[in-house]
């Protein structure tokens, strides 16, 4: 059978051949834990995850005591704002994110407001874009932390982060950020963006699943978060558990090849990107949503009026995509990403997600918007709407029955 | 999610695609569904002499199930007669396509679609409309 082109890295991305060859070692002969002192096995994988630390450190501008391995980005946002949240609450209890966070972050302040938490939940621009004004407003003495993600994984849009934590630290609290789809794919430094924390996983860079980062600053100011697992100590008291040597050195060596190819990596996707953009924008009634100037450079977001998005996936087997459509979720609920970028549902239920990568080739990008342009033409000749559109009736004049 | 063979069938190649003049006195429309709920069901029916559903037709805008539900729909109203027609029960459409319960509404739009084509009908012909239960999705 034929895999279909895969257009879904954001979602997660396939494992670098090199980077399986990095790790596979590390599963059988150099078994070791980390944490064994006395012989050789354990020195031999404490070298390999010192050495990943480094990487990790690299990539993103930082010392490698700064780097704390997790079990992913969802773990590194529950550590980083729940270990805040506690360590910090003689200051406060206030912390501000954005309507369009991750849920391991919106989720994560929901669980905290039952246990005293105020949590400020910005909204979007249309263009998905928080408004530095509205934050400034936002911040009081008692804010202890400010979570606001980097490069958003629908829509693509990057934050404004240094701005952010400008704001952040003017008045007392820290900077935090969900940087899962940004690291790896553009320059990020935390140094001279001024984060605090930073959260990023390794499948999303072509690293293996299972493995990610909190990044947790030393230095002015030295930010200390308690700990979510209590065991061996690990990781600087910060989170216990033995590590997952293979998964680090994976990570490692994932981080390694992202900093050194990044560059020319982001202008090829980038083209790639606005061929694709470019040529299903010339369908009719089809619309790019979120910032086009501020983005990731492998991510487009379009909706394609009155098609259904579900049933445009189904159209388009031979794509792996991904929809903000109601009927792909468990909730029934469009996505709530577009839906706060101002997107009517009907918009939001009519977008599909490209997210491009390492292993996308123009002839991938060429018949992805071949099949596209053949299920839109087809869904709509199925599509009352779409006919209703053509014989120019006014859809927002007719009475639904909302169900 | 899987869809099953039968669902895909009928995505793949729905039977009764189209639109009947909706001016026609023996033809009725139902459209039901909101775009915003992200489904919409045009279902339209031509009613012959003997009371004998003699064509239907669909659009619907909406996902795979929705779309199936809607063709089979058309499939089996093609020969019934308006009586048989409304005995139709979304639960025949979830069995005959092993809809899974999160799309169990698909089929509850598409019985709303038959009655609500039925109701214009019995209207345009001088006859009361039907009163409907309304069905909970």
């Amino acid at each position: 059978m034929k895999q279909p082109i895969y257009l879904d890295n954001n979602a997660t991305t396939p494992l670098d051949p090199r980077v399986l060859e990095a790790m596979l070692p590390y599963f059988t002969e150099k078994f070791g834990n980390a944490s064994s002192r006395n012989h050789a096995f354990g020195w031999v994988a404490e070298e390999a995850v010192d050495y990943a630390r480094e990487q990790v450190a690299k990539l993103v501008g930082c010392t490698e005591k700064e780097i704390i391995f997790t079990s992913g980005a969802t773990e590194a946002d529950n550590l980083a704002i729940k270990g805040v949240f506690e360590m910090y609450q003689e200051k406060g209890n206030h912390i501000i994110t954005a309507v369009t966070e991750h849920k391991a972050v919106l989720d994560t302040c929901k669980h905290l407001e039952k246990l005293g938490a105020k949590v400020t939940y910005l909204r979007v621009k249309e263009d998905g874009l928080i408004d530095l004004a509205e934050l400034e407003a936002a911040m009081t003495p008692e804010t202890i932390l400010v979570s606001i993600m980097y490069g958003n994984n629908e829509i693509g849009v990057i934050q404004p982060v240094k701005e952010i934590s400008a704001i952040a630290h003017k008045h007392g609290a820290l900077f935090m950020t969900d940087a899962t789809q940004a690291v790896g794919k553009i320059p990020v430094n935390v140094n001279e963006d001024g984060i605090d924390l930073m959260a990023f996983s390794a499948h999303k860079m072509y690293g293996p699943k299972g493995v990610g980062v909190l990044y947790v600053r030393r230095k002015g100011p030295r930010v200390k978060v308690t700990a979510q697992i209590d065991g061996g100590g690990h990781e600087r008291g910060m989170r216990s558990g033995t590590l997952n040597v293979p998964g680090i050195v994976g990570l490692g060596k994932a981080c390694e090849l992202c900093r050194l190819e990044m560059d020319e990596e982001a202008k090829r996707l980038s083209a790639l990107r606005d061929k694709l953009e470019s040529r299903l924008t010339q369908l009719e009634e089809s619309y790019v949503n979120g910032n086009r100037e501020n983005r990731l450079p492998h991510v487009a977001n379009i909706s394609f009026k009155y098609v259904e998005g579900e049933g445009l996936m189904m159209a388009m087997k031979d794509l792996a995509v991904s929809s903000g459509s109601a009927c792909t979720s468990a909730s029934l609920e469009p996505s709530y990403v577009l839906k706060s970028l101002g997107l009517s549902d009907d918009l939001a239920h009519s977008s599909i997600r490209y997210g491009l990568g390492r292993f996308t080739t123009e002839a991938d990008i060429d018949e992805a918007i071949a099949i596209t342009e053949k299920a839109v033409n087809h869904l709509r000749e199925l599509s009352p709407l779409w006919e209703m559109f053509k014989e120019g009736v006014d859809l927002s004049k007719i009475e639904w029955a909302e169900h | 999610m899987a869809y099953s063979d039968k669902v895909i069938d009928h995505y793949s190649n729905p039977r009764n695609v189209g639109t009947l003049n909706k001016d026609e006195k023996n033809v009725g429309t139902g459209l039901v569904g909101a775009p915003e709920c992200g489904d919409v069901m045009r279902l339209q029916i031509e009613v012959g002499a003997d009371n004998v559903i003699t064509d239907a037709k669909f659009k619907t805008f909406g996902c795979g199930s929705a779309i199936a539900s809607s063709s089979l729909a058309t499939e089996w109203l093609k020969g019934k007669t308006v009586d048989e027609a409304l005995a139709i029960d979304n639960m025949d459409i979830v069995e005959e396509l092993a809809l899974p319960p999160v799309k169990i509404h698909c089929s509850v739009l598409a019985e709303d679609a038959i009655k609500a084509a039925i109701n214009d009908y019995r209207v345009k012909n001088g006859m009361e409309p039907l009163v409907l239960e309304k069905s909970h999705h």
